[in-house]
């Protein structure tokens, strides 16, 4: 134990006086992900400012000839733009992008409005593009509510009770709540704390093994009388320790940033402050031993810094794969999930961002399950030390 | 002392050692000579425990080496081929380093390092970071590491490569001295002249195979040369390229 402890201290010291180790754990990688969360955050809460609040511009062509329709827009709150243009030249508009929608009133619209018979509009729009669709489906709700109303009016005219004519009423009830909308951004925020984890200790694992044999400092360190499992250890520990800096520092920026992001218009706690930052520390703890340990492990295997880093690099995306499939599959928080590492501390983290409660229970199998994880990787580490192809 | 019995290591289709034996006595600088090649590094991976044998075994004051906490370990004092020092650690902090996973508690190692400063002549640069320290620099702070825990053995793989004729001097005349001391010396070489100035015995190997062991001059008089270079010519048939 004194001799991993040796090691531990000799690691932290050592890289804590290289440059590069320094700014890849202490700047990049925390920062990084909160500067971009930050920014990714404010974007996507004003493009849904946009689609909600925004006053709705609609382009018409020949609203001359339907003066209550241009009432009932602006009466609705929609501002017309009155325009005469051919449809070959509201189709042009549209792809040219001049005008996100047309209206176009047709010559036959008024006589067959006279007659009492379907009066033809136009609707012209780019279905490819995301922000016109959003913009052609408000203008079509607002244009069939003001059809309904001049339905309702006829049938009055006729004498018909008009609510004959309404069989059915469908509410549409949403569900979502503005925090589930925002799953995707979650899965970033929490893949970004997971990220700087690992970043914090990627390039000690390097340094510790893979950077220790191509230096040529290995094999007289491997002739002292200290067991291999003090030695892995010990490099283990150091790596922990970065870890933890990194993951400290990350979630201190996260905080920092929150305090920016109108983080309540997605539905997310809008406080994420130390409280919270001091429980996704917690909840991250047990997962850095396993991202030390399996760094590591990777590293003792390749033969040179540069080949380690090829791999560390891949083993970064690790953490992503049940992350995204929790994304595609929108999974919930459930307790046979705690078993599956970054996963189950994806998803405790999310739910303490959308307020929801988290049982102890699953916090506990979370923990116990990576640390058992980390623990088997640690002995698969100390047993390849014990191989003579360390040397290399 | 330093035994090597019977020693054999296979690297797939190659033989990098044939039941290697020979002993290494106290108070004695045995060489390894050798073209490089040889089967010297394999020999002395094995005796300094990180190579396992396939077969035979290597003994320290009569202590099996393998084990990774093996007592024969702590008895051993190793300079490896081309030995690297931490770079970031300071002269001081990469012995120290050593000193304590040898078990030394923080006083006596204080001491020990101050003294090993003097009798190497680092005391100069001991507090400096290895980063840019010189051939001759690094091999003494390597030394005064394998040196820390005061062994009763030490094993040098070709401590005198890319050292200066200066440097090299130093070197045997530390050498002398521990052999002054009592200890038990085994290094390898592929440079004849240092083998012979400074070896009471020389083990040559060739092909992984010991090819003689004796003393300098009865190796001279078993081949009938006049000179330790050409004893060595007609003892390896010529095979080995030496400088």
């Amino acid at each position: 134990m004194r001799a991993a402890w040796t090691v531990f201290a000799k690691e932290f010291l050592e890289n804590f006086r290289d440059r590069r180790t320094l700014v890849s754990a202490l700047v990049f990688g925390p920062l990084f992900g909160p500067l971009l969360f930050g920014a990714m955050v404010s974007r996507s809460v004003e493009q849904s400012m946009l689609s909600a609040d925004r006053v709705l511009t609609l382009t018409v062509s020949g609203g001359e000839r339907a003066p209550g329709l241009l009432e009932f827009l602006r009466s609705h709150g929609v501002k017309v733009n009155p325009v005469s243009l051919s449809e070959q030249g509201a189709r042009s508009a549209v792809r040219r992008g001049r005008a996100p929608v047309v209206l176009l009133v047709p010559q036959s619209y008024a006589a067959r409005f006279e007659a009492g018979e379907p009066a033809p509009l136009y609707l012209v729009a780019d279905s490819a593009d995301s922000e016109t669709r959003k913009i052609a489906a408000r203008a079509g709700s607002i244009l069939a509510a003001f059809g309904n109303s001049i339905a309702q009016l006829r049938l009055q005219g006729r004498g018909v009770e008009p609510l004959l004519a309404v069989p059915i009423a469908v509410n549409d009830v949403d569900a979502s709540t503005p925090a589930g909308r925002a799953v995707a951004i979650l899965g970033l925020m929490t893949y970004f704390v997971l990220f700087a984890l690992l970043m914090g200790g990627m390039y000690l694992a390097i340094d510790a093994t893979a950077g220790e044999r191509e230096r040529g400092s290995l094999e007289a360190l491997l002739t002292l009388p200290v067991p291999r499992a003090a030695l892995v250890g010990g490099k283990i520990l150091a790596t922990c320790a970065y870890m933890c800096i990194s993951l400290a520092i990350t979630l201190l920026a996260f905080v920092t940033v929150s305090r920016w992001l109108p983080l309540d218009r997605l539905g997310l706690s809008s406080d994420f402050g130390l409280g919270r930052a001091l429980a996704f520390f917690a909840i991250c703890m047990p997962f850095i031993p396993l991202g030390a340990a399996l760094m590591t492990l990777v590293a003792s295997f390749t033969k040179s810094y540069r080949e380690a880093q090829t791999y560390l690099a891949a083993v970064l995306l690790v953490p992503t794969l049940p992350i995204a499939f929790a994304s595609i599959y929108s999974l919930k928080t459930k307790t046979s999930l705690m078993l599956i590492p970054s996963l189950s501390q994806h998803l405790l983290m999310t739910s303490l961002l959308k307020d929801q409660p988290v049982s102890a229970v699953d916090v506990m199998i979370s923990a116990g399950s990576s640390l058992v994880l980390a623990a088997g990787l640690f002995v698969l580490t100390a047993r390849h030390w014990r191989r003579e192809t360390m040397l290399g | 002392m330093i035994e090597a019995r019977g020693l054999c290591k296979r690297f797939g289709a190659i033989d990098a050692a044939v039941q290697v034996s020979f002993v290494a006595r106290d108070g004695q600088i045995t060489g390894l000579l050798g073209p490089n090649g040889a089967g010297k590094s394999t020999c002395l991976r094995m005796l300094y425990g990180v190579l396992a044998p396939d077969r035979g075994e290597a003994r320290i004051d009569g202590i099996d080496i393998r084990g990774e906490t093996s007592a024969a370990r702590a008895r051993l004092g190793v300079l490896p081929h081309a030995a690297a020092l931490y770079g970031n650690l300071t002269a001081r902090e990469n012995i120290a380093y050593f000193g304590t996973l040898q078990g030394i508690g923080s006083e006596a190692l204080a001491g020990r390092i101050e003294a090993l400063a003097a009798r190497l002549g680092i005391g100069d640069f001991l507090d400096r970071r290895a980063k840019g320290f010189s051939q001759g620099q690094r091999v003494k702070v390597a030394l005064a590491r394998a040196l820390v825990h005061e062994p009763g053995n030490l094993v040098l793989d070709e401590p005198t490569n890319g050292l200066d004729v200066m440097a090299i001097r130093n070197l045997r005349a530390l050498l002398e001295g521990l052999r002054g001391e009592g200890k038990c010396i085994l290094f390898s070489s592929h440079v004849m002249q240092e083998v012979a100035a400074l070896c009471d015995r020389i083990v040559i190997i060739g092909g992984g195979r010991v090819c003689a062991d004796d003393t300098p001059a009865a190796l001279c008089e078993r081949s009938g040369a006049a000179t330790l270079e050409e004893a060595f010519m007609r003892i390896q048939g010529g095979g080995g390229a030496l400088l």
